[in-house]
């Protein structure tokens, strides 16, 4: 439980961050929350040369509204999401979502942008920025760029990142989620989900809804034929049959493959339900995030 | 008016809760050497050879030691067991399961040796490997120890009655898996050992520092009396820290054999790969009935799984056996057990060790055959329990019970369960069309349901102190007027600070304040048996409550003596704590002056030693209801409620009984719906650490209804038995047995623990596909299917 030796820099601000890495090329890797990186280390599967600690960048802490979208900054806590007045009004469904992740040890820590640079398909956020039709903006010795989250993640804990780029923000259009629903099956309360599914009201998507899966594949996903299931027509329970169309999930100690096609159907259904709901339906059901449930299945939604 | 029975307060936790407690890693010891052990990533190989080169000349590394630098060991097995399986502190020439010290690496920091240790060659030759205990019984199996030619460590064998079940209108069989778990106390292994003036001084974080003194002894082949065990404050044990491991071993042997201080703090991880695991019991059962439900024969064949080498893992089922048949009045019952090594973390004792399992499998046995008969499960277990009047009674595997009451405790669990009402709620919900929240859900497979209701009970009796034997109790009266208690219990939790000082203030009129309870140093307190199997109150509670009850006799000859009164006119005034004669308060004479008067007389304090020699057990019991919601679409399983009614004869302090009660039920619970240790079939740990190994917490659990009654057994002054593990004995059926029987409708006869989502879908799966009759018409059915039956 000692990581292996590594140097360690601590950068005060982006710029001088992108010199670190510049300067210390594939040694180097960068340092969030910690959250994800640090276990890696001390059991030794990840051992970099070079830890540059982004951690303490406040100008990578941030949600603004920006007119047609709102900016959350790559270094923005989960927690910090999860209380975010304007999340909470314009997307609860971030909100919500940041407020179910790990432990509040872990919701303290980690950031949306090391969530998303980390990759893992069992994360929570990934499949609600992909759900939304997220950007993501990378800025690097060649300047910024804007990756759609549909093209970032493209394999095992593998992202369009270039090693040089640091992630600065997530762009999520103010269209999305205003219905909302998020199933996370899990085992106990601070689990990672077993399977979860987002669902969220879209005005630019063709069905009018974006549904995201958690840990159905080797990246977080999009259940793709759901969401044009809808398009053509197809009720709520048509569209859930094909939730796992899309996915390719393994099995592990919690569930069978079989199992996760089969749940992913059950919580992709009751997510629409929720996210479709007459406008009674979740009113301030944001307001929860953050009050994590019991055990098992934590499932809100709501509309406005 | 007597303060036993109050609800006082922990005297223990002012410090907990303010500046910590001090535990053997907090302990500061200059210059120790750290120690870091190199484990087996194999769960079965032979060590083809160690290269240590390159870790010695490592920086900070001071030496690195293999099995035969350490002159101690090997350990030996408990005396029922195969003698030859024994264990050598570190591997030699065989590794037998994944996280078995291989090699020591004595460095200067710890991250020192943490480098070096991965620096350490072995080069191992794979052998095959066994991990399930059923293929390990087997003629062919991987064998362990080639020099013993099998795999069967320790066996009970009674035979089989040809005729066992004749008469018998109805047979139900059962396979039951009680799954291997992991204890996870919050504080891992620990050890500090040093040379003092030519004796070894340990620090351990132990259950019995007595044991752990006698037992580094003889593998270090040391005096009993040139080591020193202490044991600070320790952060649960559950019976796993009730023995000696063999990393503490290795951490004396070197401090010995360098004469230098050396320390060795476990990690979370190796702690998973390391510290016993529990139960690992697969059972066979056999109930026989008549038609009317009334119990006739009972067969329990047990295969225990020790692990790679046969620790106290090895025995649990001789402790099952004397509690096979439960509560029930059984003619015939026959329990026979074969204990396996394999190719796994060896298994120890834990919270229960061997009762939890023999009432975790009658009690899943008794709702089998209520569904069999299709009789209320509470129906049968009122059929069937051992009379209240029949006391003290001898079962059929020859446990005598002391004293009993339990229909009673049924009776007052229904009602505080509210029974009724929540056998009609879960008809309701069976029947119900469930609502579906969308408009437009109708048809197709994935409405959800509403979740469907289970109700389960457990009514169990456990057997507490059950290996016998006395303890060690003394109270001293200083001068100043303070109480000095030494214990040879250990306590890690269960508050006997607070408990033996409230006996020893009821008994002398001293306050609370005033008494000091000492404890876990073998230079102070000469012999104990320590704390383990629910023996603490009813063994070292008794001595303490003796010793005081000894020095107000001694108190009152002396205070005759200087009062110049016969000692049978001499009265103690427990509200002033002094002595005087009857009818003339004013002249007396207090338990420090008769402190201070003893010493001035003949050098000798006013005290008084004694070894409490129980004459046999006493058997708590108790019914508990467990009431958990199950979602049919996902498997999931939500406990909602707990009730357990327990009686442990006199309570002494209810705080303290139910925080026993509460923990147990929570370790209890957790084993019925969370935790499980699982290999693969490579003898790889797949719950090596605190994210796959799903350990409970708080928020997983419902508030516990809990409650108790008193019947008072006769093998104590007190009226005591023993609580430490009842609630876990308990808990863990009514839990699994509500799982089942929210299924029970849709022809889910029995479903292993732990009952996880994806275990419970599936049984639903097999058993809705089993069902001829469409899905939706099985699930508003009462239960239709069987099997096993005789
Ligand atoms: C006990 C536990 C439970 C958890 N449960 C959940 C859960 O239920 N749901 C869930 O979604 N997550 C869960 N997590 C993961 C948690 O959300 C992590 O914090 C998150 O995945 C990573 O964020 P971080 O800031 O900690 O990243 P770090 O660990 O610091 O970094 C992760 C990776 O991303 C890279 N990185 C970080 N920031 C950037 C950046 N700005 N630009 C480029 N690369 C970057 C790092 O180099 C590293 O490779 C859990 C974690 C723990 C320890």
């Amino acid at each position: 439980m000692i990581p292996a030796p590594f140097e360690y820099a601590r950068a005060a601000s982006l710029e001088e961050a992108l010199s670190f890495l510049a300067e210390h090329g594939d040694e180097a890797k960068l340092l969030a929350g910690g959250h994800s990186l640090l276990p890696l280390m001390k059991l030794r599967l990840a051992t970099p040369g070079v830890l540059v600690d982004i951690g303490r960048i406040e100008e990578l802490q941030y949600v603004r509204d920006e007119g047609e979208a709102v900016a959350i900054g790559a270094l923005t806590t989960h927690h910090d999401l999860s209380r975010n007045p304007l999340l909470r009004r314009q997307l609860p469904v971030v909100a919500h979502v940041a407020g179910q992740i790990g432990d509040p040890q872990v919701r303290h820590r980690g950031t949306i942008g090391g969530s998303l640079a980390h990759g893992d398909a069992a994360s929570d956020l990934p499949a609600v920025v992909l759900a939304l039709g997220g950007t993501l903006v990378a800025l690097g010795p060649k300047g910024r760029r804007e990756i759609p989250a549909s093209e970032f993640h493209n394999g095992f804990l593998e992202t369009a990142l270039e090693p040089d780029e640091v992630l600065v923000e997530v762009r999520l259009g103010k269209s999305g989620g205003t219905g909302w629903g998020f199933e996370k099956l899990t085992k106990r309360a601070q689990d990672w989900a077993i399977v979860a599914a987002v669902a969220v009201q879209r005005e630019d998507a063709p069905g009018g809804v974006g549904v995201g899966l958690v840990n159905m594949a080797s990246v977080p996903i999009r259940a793709a034929s759901v969401e044009a299931a809808l398009a053509d027509g197809a009720s709520v329970a048509e569209a859930a049959e094909l939730a796992d169309a899309d996915s390719d999930p393994g099995a592990d100690i919690n569930a069978s493959v079989e199992y996760r096609r089969h749940v992913a159907k059950v919580l992709v259904r009751r997510a629409l339900e929720r996210a479709l709901a007459g406008p009674a339906g979740g009113d301030g059901a944001a307001g929860a995030a953050g009050a994590a449930g019991g055990a098992g299945a934590a499932s809100e939604g709501g509309s406005s | 008016m007597s303060i036993l029975g109050n609800r006082v307060l922990r005297r223990e936790d002012p410090k907990f809760l303010t500046v910590g407690g001090t535990y053997v890693g907090d302990l500061e010891l200059p210059g120790a050497l750290h120690v870091v052990f190199v484990r087996s990533p194999l769960a079965h190989g032979v060590i083809r050879s160690i290269d240590t080169d390159e870790a010695r000349a490592a920086p900070g590394v001071v030496g690195v030691f293999t099995n035969a630098d350490l002159g101690a060991g090997p350990m030996t097995p408990m005396g029922m067991v195969n003698q030859s399986m024994v264990r050598p502190l570190l591997a030699e020439g065989r590794v037998r399961y994944v996280g078995e010290p291989v090699a020591a690496v004595l460095a200067e920091t710890h991250a020192a040796g943490v480098d070096a240790a991965e620096l350490v060659a072995v080069d191992y030759e794979p052998l095959p490997v066994v991990v399930d205990p059923v293929t390990a019984a087997e003629t062919g199996a991987p064998i362990l120890f080639d020099d013993v030619g099998t795999n069967i460590a320790f066996e009970l064998n009674f035979g089989e009655d040809p005729s066992f079940f004749d008469g018998c209108d109805v047979v139900v069989r059962q396979r039951i898996l009680n799954q291997r778990v992991a204890p996870c106390p919050l504080e891992v292994r620990s050890a500090v050992a040093e040379m003092v003036d030519g004796r070894l001084r340990f620090h351990a974080s132990t259950q019995a520092p007595h044991d752990v003194r006698s037992t580094l002894a003889r593998y270090l082949g040391m005096e009993e009396s040139a080591v020193h065990v202490v044991s600070p404050d320790v952060g649960g044990g559950f019976g796993a820290k009730g023995g000696v491991y063999a990393e503490e071993v290795v951490v004396a042997a070197l401090a010995r054999n360098l004469n230098r201080p050396v320390r060795w703090t476990e990690t979370r991880s190796e702690s998973m790969l390391g510290f016993g695991h529990g139960r690992a019991q697969m059972q066979d059962v056999a109930i026989g009935a008549t038609s009317d439900g009334k119990i006739q024969a009972y067969r329990l064949n047990v295969l225990q799984d020790c692990g790679a080498y046969p620790d106290m893992g090895a025995v649990l089922p001789f402790l099952t056996r004397l509690m096979a048949p439960g509560v029930y009045a059984i003619p015939k019952v026959e329990c026979s057990s074969r204990s396996v090594v394999t190719n796994t973390v060896p298994v120890t004792a834990y919270r229960g060790a061997g009762r939890p399992e023999a009432t975790a499998a009658i009690e899943r046995a008794i709702d089998c055959l209520a569904a069999e008969l299709r009789l209320d499960p509470a129906e049968v277990r009122r059929r069937n329990y051992i009379a209240t009047d029949a006391f003290p009674v001898t079962t059929a595997v020859g446990t005598e019970y002391d004293t009993g009451d339990y229909a009673m405790a049924l009776e007052r669990a229904l009602e505080v369960a509210g029974y009724e009402e929540l056998r009609a709620e879960q008809a309701r919900r069976r029947s119900a069309v469930a609502p579906d929240l969308s408009s437009e859900g109708a048809g197709g497979g994935l409405a959800p349901r509403s979740k469907q209701l289970g109700i389960g009970l457990s009514s169990y009796v456990e057997i507490t102190a059950p290996m016998g034997g006395g303890e060690f109790g003394a109270v001293e009266v200083k001068p100043d007027g303070k109480v000095v208690v030494r214990t040879g219990t250990s306590p890690h939790g269960q508050g006997h600070a607070t408990a033996w000082s409230m006996l020893v203030a009821d008994a002398m009129g001293v306050s609370l304040e005033d008494i000091e309870v000492v404890h876990g140093d073998t230079d102070v307190v000469p012999r104990g048996g320590g704390t383990m199997g629910s023996r603490s109150l009813q063994l070292g509670g008794v001595a303490v409550s003796q010793a005081a009850v000894e020095v107000v006799d001694r108190g009152r000859q002396l205070a005759a003596d200087l009062l110049e009164a016969a000692p049978d006119d001499v009265v103690l005034d427990k509200t002033m704590g002094r002595f005087h004669v009857a009818g003339t308060p004013s002249i007396s004479r207090t338990w420090a002056e008769l402190g201070a008067a003893s010493l001035d007389r003949d050098g000798q304090a006013l005290q008084a030693e004694v070894d409490f020699e129980a004459p046999g057990p006493t058997f708590p019991f108790g019914t508990h209801v467990s009431v958990v919601e199950v979602d049919l679409d996902t498997g999931q399983v939500e406990l909602v409620r707990h009730i357990s009614v327990d009686d442990a004869g006199r309570v002494l302090n209810p705080l303290l009984f139910g925080g026993q009660v509460h923990g147990g039920i929570a370790q209890g619970a957790a084993q019925a719906l969370f935790e499980e240790f699982r290999y693969d079939a490579d003898g790889n740990p797949l719950t090596a650490n605190l994210a796959d190994y799903s350990f409970v917490s708080a928020a997983e659990l419902p508030s516990y209804e809990w409650t108790y009654t008193e019947t008072p057994t006769g093998k104590n002054a007190l009226g005591v038995k023993g609580i430490g593990e009842a609630g876990t004995i308990g808990s863990t059926p009514a839990v699994q047995n509500a799982v089942c029987d929210a299924l029970s409708h849709l022809g889910v006869r029995h479903v292993d623990m732990p009952a996880t989502p994806v275990r419970v879908w599936e049984a639903v799966s097999a058993a809705s596909s089993s069902v001829p009759a469409a899905a939706a018409a099985a699930r508003s059915e009462p239960a239709n299917a069987t099997n096993g039956g005789a």
